[in-house]
């Protein structure tokens, strides 16, 4: 069980930054399209910003109640990018090609900006999971097992 | 004076790549090779590929070496062998022959830069003539990975899956 860190320094700055860090992941994702960046960077940005209340308040923490809850979400990110291809194969295209994304009122380039969109959120929700999953593996922890009181 | 300042880059990158290497301690190890992620990174801002030198930096300085220390908490952190083993035999004549059969094909590349290169005649200006109007999204990076090359990445994605179930399947489940 990874402990809360005692220092003040260290919890004070955790509690300001944390906010920050996801911030700017989500920036980092959505404005991938118009600078540097993308699905992967803001993926791994915003899984750090899980991992970092892991290390500052513990496990058991209100904070990383998150990262905990995000274990579970192993596999959606690859769900919502071959979901996306299957959306095209729907709409009468090949797959993955966003220009067949049925959705009204857009034109072709604006689907295929909205398909790049959208693969771009599955590739940063998949990178931020395994993240947080490899971490919590490698500190070999125990977090899937909550009691289930049946 | 540019110049100089990228020799100096290129230094910096050669001399934390021999320590992380050759260090005892692993933990200093460990953060020497995060320094020359982030050297790295600096040359790749140098060379211009923004997106590349942001990756190295976030992953390469950042995740990376996360990871490599929680590795080391749960494992030794030092480097327990009085002398390394001498490499053998055949590594040390085969590696330096490879090495000179690399730059001797290195030469078929085409130039840094050079705007008579295959890909520079034809793939490079098509990008960057026609991504905008296809896609609507200003960066070329961007849509050439995420539109043109679509299933490559597809494909990465689920390398990066694959990882963290094998993490996952490895490790998680053993002290019960």
């Amino acid at each position: 069980m990874i402990q809360s860190h005692d220092s003040i320094i260290v919890q004070s700055l955790g509690r300001f930054l944390i906010p920050v860090v996801q911030l700017f992941g989500l920036y980092v994702l959505f404005f991938g399209q118009y600078g540097p960046g993308g699905g992967f960077v803001g993926g791994v940005i915003l899984g750090t910003s899980m991992v970092l209340p892991i290390l500052v308040f513990g496990l058991g923490g209100t904070r990383s109640r998150l990262a905990k809850r995000a274990l579970h979400g192993d596999g959606i990110g690859m769900l919502i990018y071959a979901g996306v291809g299957g959306l095209c194969l729907i709409g009468g295209g090949e797959f993955l090609n966003y220009a067949h994304l049925d959705i009204p009122g857009l034109e072709t380039a604006s689907r295929r900006s909205a398909g790049i969109l959208l693969t771009q959120i599955g590739v940063a929700v998949d990178v931020a999971v395994t993240a947080v999953s490899i971490v919590l593996s490698l500190a070999s922890e125990e977090v899937i097992e909550e009691p289930q009181n049946e | 004076m540019t110049f100089s300042f990228e020799i100096l880059l290129l230094i910096l990158l050669l001399v934390t790549a021999a320590g992380a290497i050759l260090v005892k301690d692993l933990m200093s190890a460990v953060l020497l090779l995060g320094s020359y992620s982030f050297f790295l990174a600096l040359v790749w801002a140098w060379l211009g590929a923004v997106d590349v030198a942001f990756v190295e930096a976030v992953v390469g300085a950042g995740l990376a070496t996360v990871l490599f220390l929680f590795t080391l908490f749960e494992t030794a952190p030092k480097d327990g062998r009085l002398r390394r083993p001498p490499p053998p035999m055949a590594a040390l004549i085969a590696l330096p022959l490879l090495g000179v059969l690399l730059l001797y094909a290195a030469k078929d590349l085409s130039e840094f830069g050079d705007p008579n290169s295959p890909p520079s005649v034809h793939i490079s200006p098509t990008y960057l003539e026609r991504s905008f109007q296809d896609t609507h999204t200003p960066n070329v990076v961007t849509a050439v990975l995420m539109d043109y090359r679509s299933l490559d990445t597809m494909i990465e994605t689920i390398v990066i899956f694959t990882a963290g179930i094998a993490c996952a399947l490895l490790l998680r489940g053993k002290s019960s």
